[in-house]
């Protein structure tokens, strides 16, 4: 809630700075429109606002994990680290009650540290000390070098001078003074408003990470292997579906008989998503690569199939009739007409097929691989290896990100006269 | 026989609320080889129904279509169409749109590339060979397209209100374009139009199709065409006679639009 509370506020913030300091300085002739409000031609994206929500999630990613990439004063505070003091008052049977102080050493987690030396101090309860990582608690045992013991009713009555009772609690500066039902302490150190690393790691140590896998790779292949392997697959069974479904996008587009006889099957298969299929795939085809190219190539299929029908259907009857009057034959018709003008429209579905695609072949892979993005993540996340989680999602985006201005440059290449017809 | 003709043709439709369309009924005409023809009549009146029949693209329910004797049964190379929007290929330049019949039909570019070079100079393209055709504006395009016909040399040029989305100005360049080039190739040329001056200007002969079912109304022999091949249009449109013919088509056709607002008044649907 804090998290999102100061992302508006900096969303808000860096809008109004922004619009104070920065004065339009192009003079082109959207620039000169004075009608912004409802013309989307006219709305452009502010790049001063994509760097700036950028840089705000490195921001608030590195103060809430204490990151080195922020400097200190932006850090959001921190777990308890050091040495934390309270002091409890027990009763026993048959002597006064009596005041001792716990001393604890709160240590990052990951270090070794020893519990501090104390003086035993005066009277029949004596000074503890005990150790608790950072963000996790302890239980700690004041009554066992008391000199009156459980057996002599030892009860702890209150802490810091304020009582306390089977099940209660007592906040001191430090963090958290609870009892159990059973009467014993318990201390959790206060965790500030950071993340802890096994939930969400700092940048830099997500960075290392990605260091040190893409040098000495994980579980016995490199990081090139699995994302390699990922890509294979998605290329494989694109590939696949591409090969089968437009040929029949086009026959469908073409022959009634094939349109009546495919449609049910494709707007049957249409709507059912890949994941769905995975435990079916499985089931046939097994956990192997067979398995999880059959998954693609049936992600793909219906994808392509349908861009190329809607590709056939788009060509204009007029410029099919001016290549008949010109004395084309039905073959010339195919490949002079109906495929370049059906390509525009293919090329948006191997658009949306890749994405597709690469969005299943990471769940297939989650489900079952031996190599593969999506295994890393998974593998991953059963050792609390938050780190590899998070770099192997940042991978995934950054892949699929990658496939997608590829194939816009493709298209851009290849098909100039998209949307100009 | 040399030229087009048009025996008894009958065009009729079901519709899919059960009833029919009589879209043309008993149409005859003969077309002498290098005649040109301009057909007018209120929207409605079949006119495009009667140039995709020659075309090749409908079948009539009766009568029958030859051209130089043979008998028409589907589209082919000896009747080049022009169509409202240039239906040209965007994914060709201006060249290869203009070249492709006889690349279609296998000949190589030693046999057309002198004659699709010469096209493009008379239609004034000569320099936006290697253009794309959406870089080219509507009568640009409109150009490539009556180039892209000729170059395929029908018999017979079919053009479907070729002029109709131009501008004024453009549409003018147009015709004396359109009748240069009809002067100069003597082709047989049935142009559809919805300008009565458009008509006028170009057709040698001129016919006036009647709605409900689509007839011929009235034929014309018209003398504009010959003028204007050697005199500016606009002079042309000064000629007494010219006017005349005009009001009198005008005239014909407001008659024929009353007549059927008046029908769907009378049936009940409310005339706007």
């Amino acid at each position: 809630m804090i998290v999102f509370l100061i992302y508006v506020a900096i969303f808000v913030g860096s809008f109004l700075l922004v619009k104070l300091l920065v004065h339009r300085t192009t003079g082109d002739f959207t620039a000169r429109k004075t009608v912004t409000f409802g013309d989307e031609s006219a709305v452009r994206p502010n790049r001063i606002a994509s760097v700036v929500s950028v840089l705000t999630i490195f921001l608030l990613w590195g103060a809430f994990t204490g990151s080195n990439w922020v400097p200190g004063f932006l850090h959001a505070p921190g777990p308890f680290v050091g040495d934390a003091t309270f002091t409890y008052t027990a009763e026993a049977e048959g002597v006064a009650p009596d005041d001792a102080t716990v001393t604890i050493r709160v240590f990052p987690v990951g270090e070794e540290v020893d519990a501090p030396e104390v003086d035993p101090g005066e009277g029949w309860a004596r000074n503890d000390s005990a150790t608790v990582g950072a963000w996790r608690s302890g239980l700690v045992r004041v009554d066992q070098n008391d000199e009156h013991g459980r057996d002599e009713g030892h009860t702890v009555v209150a802490v810091n001078g304020e009582p306390i009772a089977p099940g209660g609690e007592v906040i001191t500066e430090y963090g958290r003074v609870g009892m159990s039902p059973k009467g014993t302490l318990n201390f959790e150190p206060a965790k500030g408003w950071q993340m802890e690393p096994i939930w969400l790691p700092p940048p830099e140590a997500v960075m290392a990470r990605l260091g040190e896998i893409a040098r000495e790779g994980y579980r016995g292949s490199t990081l090139w292997e699995h994302l390699g392997w990922s890509l294979f697959r998605v290329i494989a069974g694109f590939f696949f579906g591409a090969m089968i479904g437009i040929p029949l996008g086009y026959a469908m587009g073409l022959s009634d008989w094939f349109r009546g006889w495919f449609d049910p099957i494709v707007e049957f298969m249409r709507p059912v998503p890949p994941l769905a299929l995975i435990p079916l795939v499985i089931i046939w085809a097994g956990i192997g690569e067979l398995g999880k190219i059959i998954l693609l190539f049936l992600a793909a299929l219906w994808i392509m199939a349908i861009a190329a029908r809607s590709g056939v259907s788009g060509v204009s009857i007029s410029k099919v009739h001016a290549a008949y009057s010109l004395g084309a034959s039905k073959w010339q018709i195919m490949r002079h007409v109906i495929v370049p003008n059906s390509l525009p429209d293919i090329f948006t579905g191997a658009r949306v097929a890749m994405g597709v695609c690469w969005g299943t072949v990471v769940a297939a892979e989650l489900v079952a691989a031996e190599k593969g993005a999506g295994m890393m993540i998974m593998v991953a996340s059963k050792f609390q290896l938050t780190d590899i989680v998070i770099m192997g999602i940042i991978l995934i985006g950054v892949i699929g990100f990658g496939i997608d201005i590829l194939m816009r440059l493709a298209e851009k290449a290849l098909v100039p006269w998209k949307g100009r017809g | 026989m040399n030229g087009l003709s048009i025996d008894q043709i009958s065009m009729r439709f079901d519709l899919p609320n059960g009833s029919s369309v009589q879209a043309l009924k008993d149409v005859t005409l003969e077309l002498g080889a290098g005649e040109l023809l301009s057909v007018l009549g209120p929207s409605g009146c079949g006119k495009t129904t009667l140039l995709n029949i020659v075309a090749g693209f409908l079948a009539p329910t009766s009568g029958e279509i030859r051209l130089n004797g043979h008998r028409v049964t589907g589209p082919a190379a000896e009747r080049g169409m022009v169509f409202q929007q240039g239906a040209l290929f965007e994914w060709m330049n201006v060249r290869d749109n203009v070249s492709f019949g006889p690349r279609m039909a296998g000949r190589r570019e030693r046999d057309w590339g002198a004659n699709v070079d010469h096209l493009l100079e008379v239609v004034g393209l000569r320099d936006f060979k290697e253009k794309a055709v959406y870089e080219l504006s509507g009568g640009m395009q409109q150009r490539v397209a009556l180039a892209r016909c000729l170059a395929n040399e029908p018999d017979v040029i079919l053009m479907d209100e070729p002029l109709g989305a131009l501008d004024a100005l453009t549409r003018e360049k147009m015709q004396s374009l359109v009748l240069k080039l009809w002067k100069e190739t003597g082709k047989t040329i049935i142009l559809i139009t919805h300008s009565v001056e458009e008509a006028l200007l170009l057709g040698e002969r001129l016919l006036v199709m009647a709605p409900r079912p689509g007839r011929i109304h009235r034929e014309y022999r018209l003398p504009f065409a010959d003028i204007g091949v050697g005199e500016d249009l606009r002079a042309v449109k000064k000629h007494p006679e010219f006017a005349r013919t005009r009001e009198e088509i005008l005239g014909m056709i407001w008659d024929m639009e009353e007549e059927i607002m008046g029908r769907a008044e009378v049936t009940g649907g409310a005339a706007t």
